[in-house]
Protein backbone atom coordinates (compact mmCIF):
# COMPACT_ATOMS: atom_id res chain seq x y z
CA UNK A 1 0.00 0.00 0.00
CA UNK A 2 1.29 3.23 -0.74
CA UNK A 3 0.25 6.73 0.59
CA UNK A 4 0.24 9.54 -1.58
CA UNK A 5 0.15 13.45 -0.89
CA UNK A 6 -0.43 16.17 -2.74
CA UNK A 7 0.43 20.18 -1.11
CA UNK A 8 1.65 21.83 -4.10
CA UNK A 9 -1.74 24.20 -4.27
CA UNK A 10 -3.90 25.21 -1.43
CA UNK A 11 -5.84 21.95 -2.22
CA UNK A 12 -4.46 19.43 -0.71
CA UNK A 13 -4.87 15.74 -0.88
CA UNK A 14 -3.93 12.62 0.60
CA UNK A 15 -4.47 9.07 -0.62
CA UNK A 16 -3.51 5.20 0.32
CA UNK A 17 -3.75 2.04 -1.96
CA UNK A 18 -2.29 1.16 -5.16
CA UNK A 19 -3.04 0.53 -9.18
CA UNK A 20 -6.05 -1.91 -8.35
CA UNK A 21 -7.46 -0.33 -5.25
CA UNK A 22 -7.91 3.52 -3.93
CA UNK A 23 -8.38 2.26 0.02
CA UNK A 24 -8.69 6.29 1.32
CA UNK A 25 -8.27 9.56 0.00
CA UNK A 26 -9.23 12.92 1.04
CA UNK A 27 -8.91 16.22 -0.20
CA UNK A 28 -9.79 19.69 1.74
CA UNK A 29 -10.05 23.20 0.01
CA UNK A 30 -9.22 25.26 2.81
CA UNK A 31 -6.79 28.28 1.83
CA UNK A 32 -4.93 27.40 4.85
CA UNK A 33 -0.83 26.29 5.85
CA UNK A 34 -0.45 22.73 5.30
CA UNK A 35 1.85 22.72 7.84
CA UNK A 36 -1.96 22.54 10.14
CA UNK A 37 -3.46 19.70 8.00
CA UNK A 38 -1.24 17.45 6.11
CA UNK A 39 -0.14 14.86 8.94
CA UNK A 40 -3.49 15.04 10.66
CA UNK A 41 -5.13 14.37 7.13
CA UNK A 42 -2.34 11.45 7.04
CA UNK A 43 -3.44 10.14 10.05
CA UNK A 44 -7.04 10.50 9.72
CA UNK A 45 -6.60 8.35 6.12
CA UNK A 46 -4.73 5.75 8.08
CA UNK A 47 -7.15 5.40 10.35
CA UNK A 48 -9.63 5.32 8.00
CA UNK A 49 -8.56 1.59 7.02
CA UNK A 50 -7.50 0.83 10.72
CA UNK A 51 -3.67 0.49 9.27
CA UNK A 52 -0.22 1.91 10.57
CA UNK A 53 3.09 3.50 9.34
CA UNK A 54 4.52 -0.43 9.71
CA UNK A 55 1.55 -1.24 6.60
CA UNK A 56 3.18 1.44 4.38
CA UNK A 57 5.23 0.32 1.13
CA UNK A 58 5.81 3.37 -0.62
CA UNK A 59 5.16 7.08 -0.58
CA UNK A 60 4.35 9.03 -3.41
CA UNK A 61 4.50 12.96 -3.28
CA UNK A 62 4.07 15.71 -5.83
CA UNK A 63 6.99 17.45 -5.99
CA UNK A 64 5.96 20.57 -7.45
CA UNK A 65 5.75 23.31 -9.48
CA UNK A 66 3.68 24.81 -7.57
CA UNK A 67 3.63 27.42 -4.27
CA UNK A 68 7.31 26.81 -2.71
CA UNK A 69 6.32 26.50 0.77
CA UNK A 70 3.44 24.11 -0.10
CA UNK A 71 5.64 21.98 -2.08
CA UNK A 72 8.45 21.83 0.58
CA UNK A 73 5.67 20.72 3.41
CA UNK A 74 5.17 17.73 0.99
CA UNK A 75 8.63 16.93 -0.26
CA UNK A 76 10.01 17.27 3.44
CA UNK A 77 7.20 14.78 5.14
CA UNK A 78 7.51 12.35 2.28
CA UNK A 79 11.13 12.46 2.18
CA UNK A 80 11.62 11.94 5.63
CA UNK A 81 8.84 9.45 5.73
CA UNK A 82 10.39 7.13 3.38
CA UNK A 83 14.09 7.57 4.38
CA UNK A 84 12.90 7.03 7.73
CA UNK A 85 10.96 3.79 7.11
CA UNK A 86 13.80 2.95 4.18
CA UNK A 87 10.47 3.00 1.94
CA UNK A 88 10.16 3.56 -2.05
CA UNK A 89 9.74 7.23 -2.74
CA UNK A 90 7.71 8.32 -6.13
CA UNK A 91 8.58 11.54 -7.61
CA UNK A 92 5.32 12.94 -9.42
CA UNK A 93 5.07 16.14 -11.32
CA UNK A 94 2.29 17.63 -10.22
CA UNK A 95 1.40 18.73 -13.45
CA UNK A 96 1.27 15.17 -14.91
CA UNK A 97 -0.73 14.28 -12.01
CA UNK A 98 -3.05 17.55 -13.11
CA UNK A 99 -2.98 16.35 -16.38
CA UNK A 100 -4.36 12.50 -15.39
CA UNK A 101 -8.07 14.34 -14.93
CA UNK A 102 -8.30 14.40 -19.35
CA UNK A 103 -6.34 11.28 -19.71
CA UNK A 104 -9.03 10.10 -22.40
CA UNK A 105 -8.89 13.48 -24.10
CA UNK A 106 -8.21 13.95 -27.97
CA UNK A 107 -5.99 16.76 -28.28
CA UNK A 108 -4.02 18.61 -26.40
CA UNK A 109 -3.70 18.52 -22.30
CA UNK A 110 -2.55 21.13 -20.96
CA UNK A 111 -2.72 21.66 -16.84
CA UNK A 112 -1.18 24.81 -15.74
CA UNK A 113 -0.37 26.94 -12.40
CA UNK A 114 -0.28 30.45 -12.16
CA UNK A 115 3.16 31.72 -11.34
CA UNK A 116 2.34 35.84 -11.27
CA UNK A 117 3.39 38.69 -13.85
CA UNK A 118 2.08 36.57 -16.24
CA UNK A 119 3.98 33.83 -16.35
CA UNK A 120 2.57 29.55 -15.73
CA UNK A 121 4.23 26.56 -14.61
CA UNK A 122 2.64 24.58 -17.72
CA UNK A 123 3.61 21.01 -19.55
CA UNK A 124 1.43 19.77 -22.82
CA UNK A 125 0.77 16.03 -23.01
CA UNK A 126 -1.33 14.36 -25.63
CA UNK A 127 -3.11 11.00 -25.01
CA UNK A 128 -2.77 7.37 -26.44
CA UNK A 129 -5.44 5.78 -25.04
CA UNK A 130 -5.20 6.67 -21.23
CA UNK A 131 -1.54 7.04 -21.29
CA UNK A 132 -0.32 10.95 -21.29
CA UNK A 133 3.29 11.42 -23.60
CA UNK A 134 4.64 14.66 -23.26
CA UNK A 135 4.12 17.39 -26.27
CA UNK A 136 5.90 20.22 -24.23
CA UNK A 137 7.62 19.35 -20.88
CA UNK A 138 6.97 21.26 -17.60
CA UNK A 139 8.71 24.60 -17.76
CA UNK A 140 8.19 28.32 -16.48
CA UNK A 141 6.55 29.83 -19.90
CA UNK A 142 5.13 33.44 -20.17
CA UNK A 143 1.69 32.38 -20.61
CA UNK A 144 1.67 34.67 -24.32
CA UNK A 145 4.60 32.49 -25.58
CA UNK A 146 2.21 29.35 -24.57
CA UNK A 147 -0.63 30.13 -26.35
CA UNK A 148 1.01 31.49 -29.25
CA UNK A 149 2.46 28.05 -29.33
CA UNK A 150 -0.55 26.06 -28.70
CA UNK A 151 -2.39 28.41 -30.92
CA UNK A 152 0.10 27.21 -33.94
CA UNK A 153 -0.69 23.20 -33.39
CA UNK A 154 -4.52 24.46 -34.46
CA UNK A 155 -6.20 20.96 -32.25
CA UNK A 156 -8.17 21.64 -29.38
CA UNK A 157 -6.55 22.06 -26.18
CA UNK A 158 -8.23 20.70 -22.74
CA UNK A 159 -6.82 23.35 -20.00
CA UNK A 160 -6.38 22.14 -16.16
CA UNK A 161 -6.04 24.57 -13.62
CA UNK A 162 -7.19 25.93 -10.30
CA UNK A 163 -6.41 29.59 -11.50
CA UNK A 164 -8.30 29.07 -15.15
CA UNK A 165 -10.43 32.14 -14.32
CA UNK A 166 -7.07 34.27 -14.08
CA UNK A 167 -6.47 33.37 -17.52
CA UNK A 168 -9.48 32.19 -19.32
CA UNK A 169 -10.15 35.60 -21.21
CA UNK A 170 -6.56 35.51 -22.34
CA UNK A 171 -7.04 31.65 -23.61
CA UNK A 172 -10.29 32.53 -25.10
CA UNK A 173 -9.17 35.30 -27.06
CA UNK A 174 -5.63 33.31 -28.66
CA UNK A 175 -7.40 30.01 -29.04
CA UNK A 176 -10.96 30.75 -29.22
CA UNK A 177 -13.55 27.82 -29.66
CA UNK A 178 -10.45 24.94 -29.56
CA UNK A 179 -9.68 25.56 -25.94
CA UNK A 180 -11.68 23.95 -23.19
CA UNK A 181 -11.39 24.29 -19.50
CA UNK A 182 -11.96 21.86 -16.93
CA UNK A 183 -14.91 21.65 -14.73
CA UNK A 184 -13.73 22.82 -11.06
CA UNK A 185 -13.88 18.96 -9.98
CA UNK A 186 -10.98 18.76 -12.41
CA UNK A 187 -9.32 21.50 -11.74
CA UNK A 188 -7.09 20.00 -8.75
CA UNK A 189 -4.69 17.29 -8.66
CA UNK A 190 -6.91 13.55 -7.66
CA UNK A 191 -4.71 11.95 -4.88
CA UNK A 192 -5.79 8.95 -6.63
CA UNK A 193 -4.08 9.62 -9.68
CA UNK A 194 -0.92 10.24 -7.78
CA UNK A 195 -0.95 6.22 -6.80
CA UNK A 196 -1.48 4.87 -9.87
CA UNK A 197 1.60 7.58 -11.46
CA UNK A 198 3.74 6.19 -8.82
CA UNK A 199 2.65 2.76 -9.46
CA UNK A 200 4.50 2.94 -13.66
CA UNK A 201 7.87 4.96 -12.40
CA UNK A 202 11.01 3.87 -10.63
CA UNK A 203 11.88 5.15 -7.34
CA UNK A 204 13.93 8.06 -6.22
CA UNK A 205 17.75 6.75 -6.72
CA UNK A 206 18.90 8.93 -3.92
CA UNK A 207 15.97 10.11 -1.31
CA UNK A 208 18.88 12.48 0.61
CA UNK A 209 19.28 14.27 -2.71
CA UNK A 210 15.69 14.57 -3.44
CA UNK A 211 14.06 18.02 -3.78
CA UNK A 212 11.35 20.22 -5.16
CA UNK A 213 11.17 21.02 -8.82
CA UNK A 214 11.21 24.91 -8.30
CA UNK A 215 11.53 25.56 -12.43
CA UNK A 216 13.12 29.03 -11.31
CA UNK A 217 16.01 29.84 -9.33
CA UNK A 218 15.49 31.93 -5.74
CA UNK A 219 15.25 35.66 -6.28
CA UNK A 220 17.93 36.46 -4.64
CA UNK A 221 20.07 33.59 -6.80
CA UNK A 222 18.54 34.77 -10.25
CA UNK A 223 20.37 38.58 -9.01
CA UNK A 224 23.35 36.96 -7.91
CA UNK A 225 24.11 35.25 -11.39
CA UNK A 226 23.04 38.33 -13.08
CA UNK A 227 25.51 40.68 -10.97
CA UNK A 228 28.09 37.80 -11.81
CA UNK A 229 27.18 38.27 -15.83
CA UNK A 230 25.42 34.75 -16.16
CA UNK A 231 23.09 34.21 -18.94
CA UNK A 232 19.98 32.87 -18.49
CA UNK B 1 11.00 8.02 32.36
CA UNK B 2 13.42 10.68 33.99
CA UNK B 3 16.18 9.91 31.56
CA UNK B 4 14.36 10.31 28.22
CA UNK B 5 16.33 9.76 24.84
CA UNK B 6 15.12 12.80 22.61
CA UNK B 7 16.32 13.53 18.66
CA UNK B 8 16.01 16.72 18.29
CA UNK B 9 15.93 18.84 15.01
CA UNK B 10 16.35 22.71 14.12
CA UNK B 11 15.60 24.37 11.18
CA UNK B 12 15.00 28.37 12.15
CA UNK B 13 17.55 29.83 10.18
CA UNK B 14 20.11 28.58 8.29
CA UNK B 15 21.04 26.18 9.69
CA UNK B 16 20.26 22.04 9.58
CA UNK B 17 20.86 20.88 12.62
CA UNK B 18 19.90 17.19 14.55
CA UNK B 19 21.23 16.21 17.61
CA UNK B 20 20.24 13.35 20.04
CA UNK B 21 20.19 14.03 24.10
CA UNK B 22 19.40 11.75 26.80
CA UNK B 23 17.79 13.06 30.12
CA UNK B 24 18.28 16.96 28.94
CA UNK B 25 22.35 16.12 29.91
CA UNK B 26 24.13 13.59 28.14
CA UNK B 27 24.41 14.87 24.05
CA UNK B 28 24.66 11.33 22.13
CA UNK B 29 25.46 13.07 18.94
CA UNK B 30 25.08 16.46 17.23
CA UNK B 31 25.30 17.30 13.81
CA UNK B 32 25.18 20.24 12.08
CA UNK B 33 25.16 21.34 8.12
CA UNK B 34 26.00 24.85 8.18
CA UNK B 35 25.03 27.28 5.48
CA UNK B 36 27.07 30.36 5.94
CA UNK B 37 28.90 29.59 2.71
CA UNK B 38 26.15 29.84 0.70
CA UNK B 39 24.73 32.60 2.18
CA UNK B 40 27.77 34.57 2.05
CA UNK B 41 28.14 35.85 -1.29
CA UNK B 42 24.31 37.43 -0.54
CA UNK B 43 25.57 39.45 2.20
CA UNK B 44 22.98 37.73 4.76
CA UNK B 45 20.70 34.73 4.95
CA UNK B 46 17.97 34.63 1.98
CA UNK B 47 15.09 32.95 3.96
CA UNK B 48 13.97 31.04 0.32
CA UNK B 49 17.72 29.98 -0.33
CA UNK B 50 18.12 28.58 3.35
CA UNK B 51 14.56 26.72 3.11
CA UNK B 52 15.40 24.98 0.50
CA UNK B 53 18.93 24.13 1.46
CA UNK B 54 16.96 22.44 4.60
CA UNK B 55 14.68 20.39 2.63
CA UNK B 56 17.96 19.37 0.86
CA UNK B 57 19.83 18.71 4.36
CA UNK B 58 17.96 17.65 6.77
CA UNK B 59 16.88 13.53 5.90
CA UNK B 60 20.80 12.99 5.33
CA UNK B 61 21.31 15.10 8.67
CA UNK B 62 19.26 12.95 10.61
CA UNK B 63 20.37 9.94 9.37
CA UNK B 64 24.11 10.91 10.67
CA UNK B 65 22.75 11.72 14.01
CA UNK B 66 21.38 8.51 14.64
CA UNK B 67 24.39 6.50 12.94
CA UNK B 68 27.09 8.95 14.76
CA UNK B 69 24.90 8.53 17.94
CA UNK B 70 24.89 4.35 17.83
CA UNK B 71 21.11 4.68 18.05
CA UNK B 72 17.66 3.16 16.39
CA UNK B 73 14.50 4.41 16.60
CA UNK B 74 13.73 2.02 19.02
CA UNK B 75 15.80 3.59 21.30
CA UNK B 76 14.32 6.89 21.26
CA UNK B 77 11.51 8.09 23.04
CA UNK B 78 10.39 11.30 21.68
CA UNK B 79 11.42 13.61 18.88
CA UNK B 80 12.03 17.50 19.76
CA UNK B 81 11.78 20.35 17.15
CA UNK B 82 12.09 24.18 17.30
CA UNK B 83 8.38 25.42 16.74
CA UNK B 84 9.54 29.02 16.48
CA UNK B 85 10.87 31.88 16.65
CA UNK B 86 12.70 32.13 13.56
CA UNK B 87 12.13 32.60 9.84
CA UNK B 88 9.03 30.63 8.67
CA UNK B 89 10.06 28.53 5.52
CA UNK B 90 12.87 27.41 7.09
CA UNK B 91 10.92 26.46 10.45
CA UNK B 92 8.20 25.12 8.43
CA UNK B 93 11.18 22.33 6.95
CA UNK B 94 12.38 21.19 10.23
CA UNK B 95 8.16 21.15 11.93
CA UNK B 96 7.17 18.90 8.98
CA UNK B 97 10.45 16.31 9.33
CA UNK B 98 9.76 16.02 12.98
CA UNK B 99 5.92 15.45 12.66
CA UNK B 100 6.71 12.81 9.65
CA UNK B 101 9.53 11.37 12.16
CA UNK B 102 7.28 10.85 15.40
CA UNK B 103 4.37 9.96 13.41
CA UNK B 104 6.36 6.98 11.66
CA UNK B 105 7.59 5.65 14.23
CA UNK B 106 4.62 6.35 16.90
CA UNK B 107 6.57 8.92 19.23
CA UNK B 108 5.53 11.92 21.20
CA UNK B 109 6.59 15.06 19.90
CA UNK B 110 8.05 18.08 21.79
CA UNK B 111 7.86 21.64 20.71
CA UNK B 112 10.67 23.26 21.50
CA UNK B 113 11.16 27.50 21.74
CA UNK B 114 14.06 28.82 19.75
CA UNK B 115 15.46 31.06 22.80
CA UNK B 116 14.98 28.20 25.52
CA UNK B 117 17.56 26.14 23.29
CA UNK B 118 20.08 28.50 23.59
CA UNK B 119 19.05 28.85 27.38
CA UNK B 120 19.23 25.09 27.79
CA UNK B 121 22.55 24.88 26.37
CA UNK B 122 23.92 25.62 29.50
CA UNK B 123 22.95 22.12 31.03
CA UNK B 124 24.83 20.19 28.60
CA UNK B 125 27.87 22.01 29.97
CA UNK B 126 26.70 23.02 33.96
CA UNK B 127 24.07 22.68 36.73
CA UNK B 128 21.83 25.52 35.85
CA UNK B 129 21.24 27.33 39.46
CA UNK B 130 17.84 28.97 40.08
CA UNK B 131 16.87 31.79 39.81
CA UNK B 132 18.66 32.40 36.82
CA UNK B 133 19.60 35.50 34.29
CA UNK B 134 20.07 34.75 31.09
CA UNK B 135 21.58 37.42 28.15
CA UNK B 136 20.78 35.60 24.83
CA UNK B 137 22.48 37.58 22.14
CA UNK B 138 22.79 36.72 18.44
CA UNK B 139 22.08 37.56 15.02
CA UNK B 140 18.13 37.49 15.80
CA UNK B 141 18.16 37.93 18.99
CA UNK B 142 18.73 40.58 21.98
CA UNK B 143 17.21 39.51 25.31
CA UNK B 144 17.57 39.39 29.01
CA UNK B 145 15.26 36.37 30.62
CA UNK B 146 14.60 35.62 34.21
CA UNK B 147 13.96 32.04 35.43
CA UNK B 148 12.71 32.03 38.59
CA UNK B 149 12.73 28.00 38.41
CA UNK B 150 13.28 25.40 35.95
CA UNK B 151 10.60 25.53 32.87
CA UNK B 152 9.87 29.52 33.88
CA UNK B 153 10.76 31.97 31.36
CA UNK B 154 10.55 36.03 31.53
CA UNK B 155 11.66 38.13 29.51
CA UNK B 156 12.46 41.28 31.59
CA UNK B 157 14.59 43.31 28.39
CA UNK B 158 14.74 42.73 24.96
CA UNK B 159 16.07 44.93 21.63
CA UNK B 160 13.73 47.84 20.52
CA UNK B 161 15.56 47.51 17.33
CA UNK B 162 18.07 46.13 16.00
CA UNK B 163 19.31 42.64 17.01
CA UNK B 164 23.09 42.66 18.56
CA UNK B 165 24.33 40.63 15.94
CA UNK B 166 22.36 42.36 13.43
CA UNK B 167 23.74 45.88 14.28
CA UNK B 168 27.60 43.63 14.07
CA UNK B 169 26.62 42.96 10.12
CA UNK B 170 25.66 46.30 8.98
CA UNK B 171 28.85 47.78 10.19
CA UNK B 172 30.32 44.71 8.88
CA UNK B 173 29.00 45.58 6.13
CA UNK B 174 29.75 49.49 5.88
CA UNK B 175 33.20 48.54 6.48
CA UNK B 176 33.24 46.38 3.68
CA UNK B 177 33.96 42.97 5.58
CA UNK B 178 31.91 39.69 4.83
CA UNK B 179 29.20 37.92 6.15
CA UNK B 180 28.78 37.41 9.31
CA UNK B 181 30.04 40.40 10.25
CA UNK B 182 30.35 39.31 14.57
CA UNK B 183 34.10 37.67 13.76
CA UNK B 184 35.61 39.70 11.64
CA UNK B 185 34.91 42.87 13.63
CA UNK B 186 35.74 41.21 16.78
CA UNK B 187 39.05 40.09 14.89
CA UNK B 188 40.04 43.47 13.76
CA UNK B 189 38.73 44.72 17.46
CA UNK B 190 41.45 42.97 18.92
CA UNK B 191 44.12 44.96 17.27
CA UNK B 192 42.23 48.07 17.84
CA UNK B 193 42.28 50.96 20.35
CA UNK B 194 38.99 52.26 21.35
CA UNK B 195 39.75 55.63 20.00
CA UNK B 196 35.61 57.14 19.25
CA UNK B 197 33.31 57.69 21.63
CA UNK B 198 30.23 55.99 19.65
CA UNK B 199 26.95 56.41 22.12
CA UNK B 200 25.59 54.18 24.78
CA UNK B 201 21.89 53.95 24.34
CA UNK B 202 21.31 53.55 27.91
CA UNK B 203 17.33 54.09 27.94
CA UNK B 204 15.39 54.73 30.81
CA UNK B 205 16.74 54.61 34.19
CA UNK B 206 14.94 51.09 34.85
CA UNK B 207 14.67 49.37 31.53
CA UNK B 208 16.34 46.67 31.03
CA UNK B 209 15.73 46.92 27.53
CA UNK B 210 17.94 47.45 24.75
CA UNK B 211 18.91 49.73 21.59
CA UNK B 212 21.27 49.26 19.05
CA UNK B 213 20.08 51.55 15.97
CA UNK B 214 21.63 54.95 17.05
CA UNK B 215 24.80 53.21 17.71
CA UNK B 216 25.11 52.02 14.66
CA UNK B 217 23.59 54.67 12.47
CA UNK B 218 26.61 56.67 14.36
CA UNK B 219 29.25 54.62 13.20
CA UNK B 220 27.62 54.72 9.45
CA UNK B 221 27.75 57.97 9.82
CA UNK B 222 31.00 58.31 11.61
CA UNK B 223 32.72 56.46 8.63
CA UNK B 224 30.45 58.67 6.43
CA UNK B 225 31.71 61.82 7.73
CA UNK B 226 35.36 60.18 7.23
CA UNK B 227 35.22 59.86 3.95
CA UNK B 228 33.75 62.75 2.74
CA UNK B 229 36.06 64.70 4.54
CA UNK B 230 38.96 61.90 2.91
CA UNK B 231 40.22 61.14 6.09
CA UNK B 232 41.78 57.60 6.70
CA UNK B 233 39.08 55.02 8.57
CA UNK B 234 41.37 53.27 10.55
CA UNK B 235 39.20 50.14 10.71
CA UNK B 236 40.63 48.55 13.72
CA UNK B 237 39.82 51.32 16.10
CA UNK B 238 35.68 51.99 14.58
CA UNK B 239 35.47 48.29 15.20
CA UNK B 240 37.01 48.18 18.64
CA UNK B 241 35.34 51.26 19.60
CA UNK B 242 31.72 49.92 18.30
CA UNK B 243 32.65 46.86 19.83
CA UNK B 244 33.37 48.93 23.24
CA UNK B 245 29.82 50.74 23.42
CA UNK B 246 27.97 47.00 22.78
CA UNK B 247 29.59 45.25 25.09
CA UNK B 248 29.72 48.20 28.04
CA UNK B 249 25.77 48.48 27.04
CA UNK B 250 25.78 43.97 27.27
CA UNK B 251 27.53 43.94 30.65
CA UNK B 252 25.77 46.96 32.38
CA UNK B 253 22.16 45.68 31.82
CA UNK B 254 23.39 42.04 33.00
CA UNK B 255 24.85 43.05 35.96
CA UNK B 256 21.95 44.81 36.87
CA UNK B 257 19.24 42.21 35.96
CA UNK B 258 21.51 39.83 37.78
CA UNK B 259 21.18 41.78 40.90
CA UNK B 260 18.09 43.22 41.14
CA UNK B 261 16.42 39.94 40.80
CA UNK B 262 19.22 37.97 42.94
CA UNK B 263 19.97 35.81 40.12
CA UNK B 264 22.95 32.88 41.64
CA UNK B 265 23.94 32.91 37.81
CA UNK B 266 24.08 34.28 34.50
CA UNK B 267 24.18 32.75 31.42
CA UNK B 268 25.11 34.32 27.99
CA UNK B 269 24.35 32.27 25.35
CA UNK B 270 23.69 32.60 21.19
CA UNK B 271 25.99 33.36 18.29
CA UNK B 272 27.30 36.75 19.87
CA UNK B 273 28.15 34.83 22.98
CA UNK B 274 31.52 33.70 21.12
CA UNK B 275 32.67 37.62 21.05
CA UNK B 276 35.63 37.47 22.69
CA UNK B 277 35.74 40.95 24.04
CA UNK B 278 32.10 40.08 25.79
CA UNK B 279 33.69 36.96 27.07
CA UNK B 280 36.64 38.71 28.38
CA UNK B 281 34.04 41.68 29.95
CA UNK B 282 31.38 39.41 31.74
CA UNK B 283 34.56 37.25 33.16
CA UNK B 284 35.91 40.37 34.64
CA UNK B 285 32.72 41.81 36.09
CA UNK B 286 31.53 38.48 37.64
CA UNK B 287 34.89 36.46 38.32
CA UNK B 288 34.98 32.56 39.79
CA UNK B 289 35.38 33.44 43.42
CA UNK B 290 32.16 35.78 42.62
CA UNK B 291 28.48 35.40 44.04
CA UNK B 292 27.15 34.94 40.92
CA UNK B 293 28.51 32.02 38.52
CA UNK B 294 29.04 32.59 34.96
CA UNK B 295 28.20 30.03 32.83
CA UNK B 296 28.63 30.93 28.56
CA UNK B 297 28.45 27.38 26.84
CA UNK B 298 31.60 26.68 24.46
CA UNK B 299 30.79 28.26 20.69
CA UNK B 300 29.36 25.14 19.12
CA UNK B 301 26.99 24.93 21.54
CA UNK B 302 26.11 28.92 21.17
CA UNK B 303 25.23 29.09 18.18
CA UNK B 304 22.60 27.70 16.35
CA UNK B 305 22.29 23.40 16.87
CA UNK B 306 19.73 20.98 17.68
CA UNK B 307 21.73 19.98 20.65
CA UNK B 308 20.46 22.68 22.58
CA UNK B 309 16.75 22.08 21.23
CA UNK B 310 17.14 18.61 22.61
CA UNK B 311 18.63 19.90 26.54
CA UNK B 312 15.51 22.34 26.12
CA UNK B 313 13.05 19.80 25.11
CA UNK B 314 13.94 17.36 28.11
CA UNK B 315 11.67 20.60 30.21
CA UNK B 316 9.07 19.83 27.71
CA UNK B 317 9.07 16.51 28.71
CA UNK B 318 8.94 16.96 32.35
CA UNK B 319 5.87 19.35 31.92
CA UNK B 320 4.05 16.64 30.04
CA UNK B 321 3.53 19.30 27.43
CA UNK B 322 3.03 17.28 23.47
CA UNK B 323 2.40 18.51 20.38
CA UNK B 324 -0.59 17.48 17.64
CA UNK B 325 -0.03 16.54 14.43
CA UNK B 326 -1.11 20.16 13.44
CA UNK B 327 2.01 21.51 14.97
CA UNK B 328 2.89 24.85 12.55
CA UNK B 329 6.10 26.72 12.53
CA UNK B 330 5.33 30.25 14.43
CA UNK B 331 7.86 32.89 13.54
CA UNK B 332 6.94 35.32 15.79
CA UNK B 333 6.72 32.78 18.70
CA UNK B 334 7.01 34.34 22.75
CA UNK B 335 8.51 32.15 25.11
CA UNK B 336 7.04 31.26 28.25
ZN1 LIG C 1 19.52 31.23 17.58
Amino acid sequence: MILAMDTSTYVMGVALGNMDAVKAEWTTYEKKNHSLRLLPGIDHVMKSINSDPSELKGIAVTSGPGSYTGVRIGVATAKTMASTLDLPLYDISTLEALACNRRFANGFICPFIDARRGQVYAAVYESNEGELHTVYKEKLWLMDDLLAVLAEASTSVHFLSLDIDFHRENIQQVLGSTATFADPVDRRVKPGEILRLAEKIEPVANIHAFSPRYLQLAEAEKNWRKAQGYHE
Amino acid sequence: MSNPRILAIETSCDETAAAIVEGGKTLLSNVVASQIEIHKRFGGVVPEVASRHHVENMTAVIEETMSSAHVTYEDLDAIAVTEGPGLVGALLVGVNTAKALAYAHQRPLLPVHHIAGHIHAADLIADIKYPAMALVVSGGHTSLIYMPERGEYEVIGETRDDAVGEAYDKVARTLKLPYPGGPEIDRLAANGEVTIDFPRAWLEADSYDFSFSGLKSSVLNYIHNANQRKEEVIQENVAASFQASVVDVLVERAQRAVSAYQAQQLIVTGGVAANHALREAMGKTFPNDGDVELVIPPLSLCTDNAAMIGAAAQVVWEKDVRAGYDLNGQPGLAIK
